[in-house]
């Protein structure tokens, strides 16, 4: 057996005293190492998509609306498609990132790569696992917004400064499904549940929450039950900071909704979580 | 500086239910610093959620449990602090490389990252992974990768390091490097606390130990004092061609302290195997094979439960 060469000492337990720094923070680092082998794939997703998006509904079915629009434009509130469906995709896309960011990374964190299980056996606690990665998830419905912006800014989709307040409002939506999500990937034990939202709750949003057309398109009963989903207020909201409407009581009340949503997440989160980590 | 308490871990009626499942079924035990002491015990015996009580990671049902001092259930992640865990299922990030699975551990304890890289530097050495520092753990064999997570738990310079079944699916060389380099951190006054259902692992490395079955603790001491307190000091085991084991134990009486019927052998206990042994013969039994051997705590086990620990 090779006898190893180390400063006498080395093992001599020493253990640290004092004030340890803001846990969860130290839980987020996990998130940003972890990013370092992943960033390609993510990067090309977070600037291909938008582009593509604005490309193919903005510009090439945005040309045909203009074309037919005539005397109907005030629909769209008078400009064009493009600047119309902007904020929409912006915000159906957090919706899209929040879900995903909240769904396979968690249950891989519980089963996959344990990694929520390492963090809990240091002083790391079972809400800071939560809110580490919360606040990752957070960071990166930001970047995301940011880039979509930005982009957005590029094709003439929106006007700046302004645009920028569609960015926070972006984000709030996403993590308005992105912390409930993360709630029940903790929760449930199979996967095929992800598919599942994705198909009855997810693509039926995106489609019918007045991303792509105003909601007046809609029959009358279903424009009732589009206010209640959470996707509509997300669009909403970011289509009438985009325009300029910044501190409006119908704003607040979206954002009221969407911190609801939120709120009642990290409830449910800290329940989850704490049955399945600390058992 | 406080003066540190001997005792690092104290458990009285300690307990642990899983709804309707008695998982631990109110244990006590005390350890002492510096000192490495076993749970031995089949799978399901409850050792695990012991440990996973110790490590503050698993609410307590009942009971009392004091680790370095404190109350998990009010400390725990001061507690885990002077803990560096070895679980079972390792928990590495099996997409990170060796190194970062490190660094980032080191940082759930706050460690600066300068002092990260010089401890992991060590850490690799002793583990034997300095040249797979770049790996990913994925690529890792069952060896490397328990020794990784040994080396893991020590980078925060932990005054107890608890080892769930720490060598369970080795090769024995991958086993006997394990070993090693767990007297090496004895050596240097680390609690060491293992669980396991290997006996010559818990009778080479612990100093005291604790039999676990069923969630209860059925026999507890050093391991060569459990051995001779509970069975015998030596054992011989004698095959019978006409299996006739019964009338052997009567005709030999108070000559042998105890005996157990092993399957197709009978299991002799007593001070001096090889006498045992000449007496069996001198009675003008002649066995089919016969072998005289110390006890161990396998037959520990199998008194005290009437069962042996690997099925």
């Amino acid at each position: 057996m090779t006898e190893l060469e180390y400063a006498p000492g080395f093992f001599t337990p020493r253990v640290r005293q004092g004030r340890i720094r803001t846990r969860w923070l130290l839980a987020l680092e996990y998130w940003f190492l972890q990013y370092r082998r992943a960033w390609r794939g993510s990067i090309l997703s977070t600037f291909v998509f938008p582009t593509l998006y604005l490309a193919s509904m903005g510009l090439g079915l945005g040309g045909l609306v203009n074309h037919h629009l005539g005397t109907h434009a005030a629909i769209l509130g008078n400009g064009s498609y493009l600047t119309f469906v902007a904020p929409g995709i912006l915000s159906a896309s957090a919706m899209q990132i929040g879900i995903n960011e909240a769904s396979w990374p968690v249950m891989g964190a519980i089963r996959w790569q344990r990694s929520y299980h390492a963090q809990c056996a240091t002083p790391i606690r079972i809400t800071d696992v939560l809110y580490g990665h919360l606040a990752w998830i957070t960071l990166k419905l930001f970047a995301t917004c940011l880039v979509f912006v930005g982009i957005s800014a590029a094709f003439r989709a929106n006007s700046l400064p302004r645009a920028l307040f569609e960015i926070p409002a972006a984000t709030l939506t996403g993590l308005g499904f992105a912390v409930p999500m993360a709630a029940l990937s903790a929760h449930i034990k199979n996967d095929a549940a992800f598919s599942t939202i994705n198909r009855l709750l997810i693509v039926p949003l995106f489609l019918f929450s007045g991303t792509f057309f105003p909601l007046a398109q809609l029959p009358g009963s279903l424009q009732v039950l589009a206010r209640f989903t959470p996707l509509y207020h997300g669009v909403t909201l970011c289509r009438a900071l985009g325009s300029g409407q910044l501190m409006t009581l119908t704003n607040l009340g979206h954002v009221a909704y969407l911190a609801t949503m939120v709120a009642a997440g990290v409830v449910f989160a800290r329940k989850t979580y704490t049955r399945r980590l600390s058992r | 500086m406080d003066v540190l308490p001997d005792v690092i871990v104290e458990a009285r009626g300690l307990q642990k239910f899983f709804g309707e499942v008695e998982a631990v079924r109110g244990i006590d035990f005390s350890i002492q610093r510096g000192e490495v002491f076993g749970f031995l015990g089949p799978n399901g015996a409850g050792k695990t959620s012991t440990m996973r009580m110790i490590s503050c990671m698993s609410p307590r049902s009942a009971g009392k449990l004091l680790v370095r001092g404190h109350d998990p259930a009010e400390s725990g992640s001061e507690i885990r602090r002077g803990i560096g865990l070895v679980p079972q299922d390792d928990a590495l990030d099996s997409e990170m490389s060796v190194l970062d699975n490190l660094h980032i551990y080191g940082r759930y304890f706050d460690i600066p990252r300068k002092e990260i890289r010089a401890r992991a530097k060590v850490l690799l050495e002793f583990a034997q992974l300095t040249d797979r520092a770049d790996s990913k753990v994925d690529n890792l064999s069952g060896g490397m990768r328990r020794r990784l997570t040994i080396a893991r738990a020590l980078i925060s310079r932990p005054e107890l390091v608890i080892l769930d079944e720490p060598t369970t699916g080795l090769d024995p060389q991958a086993r006997h490097l394990v070993w090693e380099r767990l007297y090496q951190l004895r050596r240097e006054g680390v609690t060491l606390i293992i669980t396991t259902h290997y006996m010559d692992e818990a009778e080479q490395l612990c100093d005291r130990l604790v039999v676990m079955d069923r969630g209860l603790i059925v026999g507890a001491g050093t391991p060569r004092s459990l051995i001779e307190k509970t069975v015998a000091r030596e054992v011989v085991e004698v095959r019978l061609d006409d299996g006739n084991y019964l009338s052997l134990v009567d005709r030999l009486g108070d000559h042998i302290d105890r005996a157990e019927i092993l399957g197709d052998r009978l299991c002799c206990y007593g001070e001096d195997g090889d006498q045992i042994l000449d007496l069996i013969l001198a009675l003008g039994i002649h066995p089919a094979s016969s072998l005289v051997r110390r006890a161990t705590l396998e037959d520990v086990f199998l008194f005290l439960t009437g069962r042996s620990l690997v099925d």
